[in-house]
């Protein structure tokens, strides 16, 4: 593509378009992680092999249901093994270890990414999958001119509803505002008599979640491979730090930032195209080092 | 000063693994040859993490970069460039200062957990560019069969050399962990309020830590290129970096020798069992939950409590 192609309206247009639905899979996954260092005060490095156990369940389940309403149920069923899988690392494991210090913490989900990164290639092996979309989702339809794919679309559509889900959870149901509480002062919500280890073991599992839908709702656009979890683990990173640590609208001002700055790399240098989102972290965080948005703690 | 530094009684122990492993080349085979220069080379990696993390408390998240910059710019110096070989041996370690300073300045200015998520990104901005870049640096494949000298390109060669370098390199960061600095450096660890009360100035000396390891680290980056004669952008990606901080853990963090054992324990365990199965990262996990669980402050620290002379509250004090 040359310069001059690239810069015409309906390629910038586009590629805009490209990059929010980008941003819509990232901010799911990084809303997730983002609430589970809000309330854990633990960055989960295991959230990028959810979100890979994710983009795999919602693989395997689709091809055992079959057809295209396999995909949907797939869709909705990918979470809930991932969230299953949380429960178990966290109940058994992890929830023996929140008196201790942070990094024993951070140290323990990088663990847990190590293993769960074996699991999944003793579990599917090492080999590339792809799903199909249904058919609905197929194809692509035509806006400004030029073509953009029905999928990237439904992305569009869904990520805002999940953003506005997440939302209503934690300031609108009691147990969402007693996981706010306890991501502020986590003594004093035990000292009024909360199970403040079941507020967390529910923290963690709801942003396990999100990786899982994150990753089930990826698979149809990428190939689902082992080794997807090293890439979207250290964007999340990214993302919740520029967005400020544990707040769910700097996880959504952070994935916008990532996927079109991604998008627009693409577009403009496709060799360096990774490079300009690290570029983009580093402006923000010189600007602003405790990220744009306000951290929960 | 020497005399305080270095008493008799405590030289004897690594006085003795240095003869031995001085003699031992002839006698092993060549493959264990290799294994324990490998194990030379992450042993100083390791090191010079923990000079930052174990004994100035900061975490060093993506040490890992500042190795591979000093493997990248030996290897580069050495195949892009005619000059003389000693030119590539400074230009690793100083290069690797030299981002250590530019990342270490961003980063100090930051506390614990921003901190290291901010050098986790910087270093990662480092990987993508070495991973890359294909005409400067081979991209993902990295650069192989880099030409060594004759007297350290032989197995021996660059055994003895990864030996003499790392003991040189043990001595001078035990006389820093033993130097006033050192000492200032372990104040601020356990109480980085009441240090700046007392007029240390706190972000100087922990930039300053972060530029020597950085250092060390890269002095070791042209080791693993002196040892392995290739380059790839594994050694700069972030999940390298955890496992060399898993080996100062594995080790003990508040002990001075305990990263050399968990190098060693960590390279041994992946060579040995690597043969065996190919699941070797949930081997790792295993052993990692196991340590958080059961040893927190590493095999050495453990032994030190049990058997050591150093007093447990040290230990205690020093985990907080």
């Amino acid at each position: 593509m040359d310069i001059g192609q690239a810069f015409t309206f309906s390629a910038l247009g586009s590629q805009f378009l490209v990059g929010l639905s980008r941003a819509m899979i990232l901010f799911i996954v990084s809303a997730g992680m983002s609430f589970v260092l809000g309330v854990l005060r633990v960055p989960n490095i295991a959230h990028g092999s959810l979100y890979m156990i994710g983009a795999f369940s919602a693989f395997s389940l689709s091809n055992l249901l079959g057809g295209s309403g396999g995909f949907w149920l797939a869709l909705i069923l990918a979470p809930f093994v991932v969230a299953i899988v949380a429960l178990v690392a966290e109940r058994s494991l992890f929830c023996h270890l929140y008196e201790r210090e942070h990094l024993m913490l951070l140290l323990f989900t990088f663990a847990l990414m190590l293993i769960l990164g074996d699991l999944v290639k003793m579990f599917w092996g090492a080999d590339y999958r792809s799903i199909m979309a249904p058919d609905v989702l197929q194809g692509s339809v035509s806006i400004l001119g030029s073509p953009f794919p029905r999928y990237n679309l439904f992305l569009l559509i869904v990520g805002p509803w999940v953003g506005v889900g997440l939302w209503f959870f934690s300031n609108k149901t009691k147990i969402g505002k007693i996981a706010r509480a306890a991501a502020v002062d986590r003594e004093m919500v035990g000292a009024i008599g909360v199970n403040v280890s079941w507020v967390f073991a529910f923290a963690f599992v709801l942003g396990c979640f999100l990786a899982g839908l994150g990753g089930a709702l990826v698979s149809p656009m990428v190939s689902v491979s082992i080794g997807m979890d090293h890439d979207i683990i250290m964007e999340a990173f990214l993302i919740v730090t520029i967005g400020g640590l544990g707040n769910m609208w700097g996880a959504l001002v952070g994935s916008l930032i990532f996927g079109l700055t991604q998008a627009y790399g693409v577009l403009f240098w496709p060799q360096f195209a990774i490079v300009f989102p690290y570029i983009a972290v580093v402006i923000v965080l010189t600007w602003r080092p405790r990220g744009m948005l306000k951290s929960v703690w | 000063m020497f005399k305080d530094t270095f008493s008799l009684k405590s030289l004897i122990l690594p006085a003795a693994i240095f003869v031995v492993l001085l003699i031992l080349p002839p006698i092993i085979p060549r493959f264990y040859t290799y294994i324990l220069a490998v194990i030379f080379v992450t042993a100083l990696v390791a090191m010079s993490l923990n000079m930052v993390v174990g004994h100035g408390g900061l975490f060093q998240f993506h040490h890992g970069a500042f190795y591979g910059v000093g493997a990248y710019t030996f290897a580069l110096m050495l195949t892009k460039t005619s000059l003389p070989i000693w030119a590539g041996f400074v230009a690793g370690p100083i290069m690797a200062a030299l981002i250590g300073l530019l990342i270490g300045a961003f980063c100090v200015r930051l506390t614990r957990l921003y901190f290291g998520m901010l050098q986790i990104s910087l270093g990662s901005l480092i990987w993508a560019i070495a991973f890359r870049w294909y005409s400067l640096t081979g991209g993902d494949d990295g650069m192989h069969g880099i030409p060594m000298p004759p007297i350290i390109s032989s197995s021996k060669g660059a055994y003895y050399f990864a030996l003499i370098i790392l003991a040189i390199c043990i001595m001078v960061i035990y006389l820093i962990f033993k130097s006033p600095f050192g000492a200032t450096l372990q104040a601020i660890r356990d109480n980085p309020d009441r240090c700046e009360a007392i007029g240390v100035n706190v972000k100087r000396h922990q930039l300053i830590a972060i530029v020597i390891a950085t250092f060390f680290a890269g002095i070791a980056g042209v080791l693993f290129v002196v040892v392995e004669g290739s380059v790839f952008p594994d050694l700069l990606f972030w999940v390298f970096s955890l496992e060399i901080f898993i080996m100062c853990l594995l080790g003990g963090w508040f002990t001075f020798a305990g990263p050399i054992l968990g190098a060693a324990i960590m390279v041994s365990l992946r060579t040995f069992v690597g043969i065996y199965t190919e699941y070797w990262t949930l081997i790792l996990g295993i052993i990692l939950i196991l340590l958080i669980f059961f040893l927190p402050e590493g095999v050495w620290g453990y032994v030190l409590e049990k058997f050591g002379s150093r007093p447990k509250e040290a230990i205690e004090k020093g985990s907080k």
